[in-house]
């Protein structure tokens, strides 16, 4: 016998599917792949906020309200991130990778799911220290276009300097963090010098294809958002946007190893997700 | 005749006092114990796991860090990592994320709960140890509501008994009970 419990859930999960047809096929976003018990926590999480009494209601008022549509999309983005997160992520490919960029006369950059671009502004730095930056062209995209925003001005909120500054010297950072940037009363506004070679765009690696051929993509904590068949599919695209000989540098807890494109691939450190590509 | 009833998982919640009761709790489950175990323990964001290997070398189960996607397997007991939330999804699959803190706390051991119940439904046992604040018990409850069997440590055994404390507010559990009892309820639940 089903009992009442499951009927609902059961309700709720096909309820769920339904947004996620609705959202994909009147505003192009596809959410069908991400991990689905992420997705519906998220997706509670709003209903409950705004008090709205179940999905199917969620459904009718955002396919009927961009407005709400926009808040939703901020909810499944998550745009948790900092500067230099996990530095030894950095150190490793200021001794592991950059050595082996130098060697071309111009190098693109792709930070495929950049979030708030503090990893952006991170990376731009490491490679102004490394003498690559003036031959760097960086893109830095995102499918949400609020953080695209953001990420532009390249100002931060002040409270989190203290640990920022930490991470960048352990990242192996050569000078006084604070020369990067100049402090307001609550905002710290990086140097336009470091966003001068940097492309903001949106760009969505679940819906969206190929742009240009990079010499290196990071993607940190991007991946581990989809299911194990849309890793796949995105790291497919990202393996056709990398030049052979080029790097991959993912999440501390992501990896190609269940994805077709691994064979091609050899990590270069296992422990901080720096892969390169051997061959094409 | 109905089939016999199993518990097909066992969730587990602690934070301080953990690592030593989990190390007095886990070598004493048998090397065919046969439901998984995914285990939150609160710990600082820059743990380097080592604790995974020094259980691994003292339990007849395997003990590992969960992987983003993985399979859930019996026999195997499943650690978060340091700074991702755990979740289960229906296929009883991983996955890891790095949303915002849940009770000041990532991984969150009401992110797992909640998510194993929708999973595993009244087929998951979850358990509460000892800890310091209140995650967990939200969690536990719905565990309860969706049929689960649920265990709290005994808060006067526990090293810190708040976790147990505010997870016993929340829920009436169908067992409270010291490690070594705890240990018997488990061998005798999953047969």
């Amino acid at each position: 016998m089903v009992s009442d419990r499951e009927l609902q859930d059961k309700i709720i999960n096909l309820e769920l599917e339904l947004l996620l047809e609705a959202i994909q096929k009147h505003y192009g976003y596809d959410f069908r792949e991400y991990s689905r018990a992420h997705v519906k926590r998220r997706v509670m999480h709003y209903i409950s906020l705004n008090s709205i009494p179940h999905i199917s209601e969620l459904q009718h008022r955002l396919l009927n309200d961009e407005h709400c549509f926009k808040k939703l999309l901020k909810e499944l983005s998550i745009n948790v991130t900092e500067m230099f997160r996990n530095p030894s992520f950095y150190k490793a490919v200021r001794e592991k990778v950059v050595g082996i960029l130098k060697t071309y006369p111009y190098i693109k950059i792709w930070h495929a799911g950049c979030s708030t671009g503090e990893e952006v502004y991170s990376f731009a730095i490491l490679l102004q220290e490394e003498g690559l930056y003036d031959r760097a062209q960086i893109y830095a995209t995102d499918f949400n276009g609020e953080v695209i925003k953001k990420a532009k001005t390249g100002s931060f909120s002040i409270r989190n300097i203290k640990d920022y500054t930490s991470n960048y010297q352990q990242s192996g950072g050569r000078e006084s963090f604070s020369d990067y940037y100049h402090a307001t009363d609550n905002r710290v506004i990086f140097d336009k010098n470091l966003s001068k070679n940097i492309v903001f765009a949106e760009h969505n690696l679940v819906t969206d294809g190929v742009f240009a051929e990079v010499n290196m993509i990071i993607s940190r904590n991007v991946l581990i958002y989809f299911n194990r068949e849309l890793q796949n599919k995105v790291l497919n695209l990202m393996d056709r946007s990398l030049v052979t000989g080029g790097f991959l540098g993912l999440g501390s807890k992501e990896t190609i190893m269940f994805s077709e494109i691994s064979a091609h691939y050899k990590a270069i450190d296992s422990k901080e997700r720096i892969y390169k590509k051997t061959h094409g | 005749m109905a089939e016999r009833f199993k518990y097909e998982a066992i969730v587990i919640g602690t934070s301080a006092g953990g690592l030593l009761t989990l190390k007095k709790m886990l070598p004493a489950l048998p090397a065919d114990f046969p439901c998984p175990i995914i285990v939150v323990q609160h710990i600082s964001p820059q743990s380097d796991g080592y604790f995974i290997k020094m259980l691994d070398d003292i339990c007849s189960l395997q003990v590992k860090e969960a992987v983003d996607t993985e399979q859930i397997k019996s026999g195997t007991i499943y650690f978060a990592s340091p700074d991702y939330h755990l979740l289960i999804e229906r296929d009883h699959t991983i996955t890891l994320t790095m949303d915002e803190k849940v009770n000041y706390s990532r991984p969150s051991i009401d992110v797992l709960f909640e998510t194993a119940a929708e999973a595993y439904g009244e087929k998951l046992i979850g358990l509460v140890l000892t800890g310091a604040n209140a995650d967990g018990a939200s969690g536990l409850l719905k565990i309860k509501q969706y049929g689960g069997c649920t265990i709290v440590q005994n808060p006067e055994e526990a090293e810190n008994p708040v976790m147990p404390e505010k997870a016993i507010r929340a829920v009436i559990p169908d067992h409270i009970a010291d490690i070594n009892e705890i240990v018997k309820i488990l061998v005798k639940l999953c047969p």
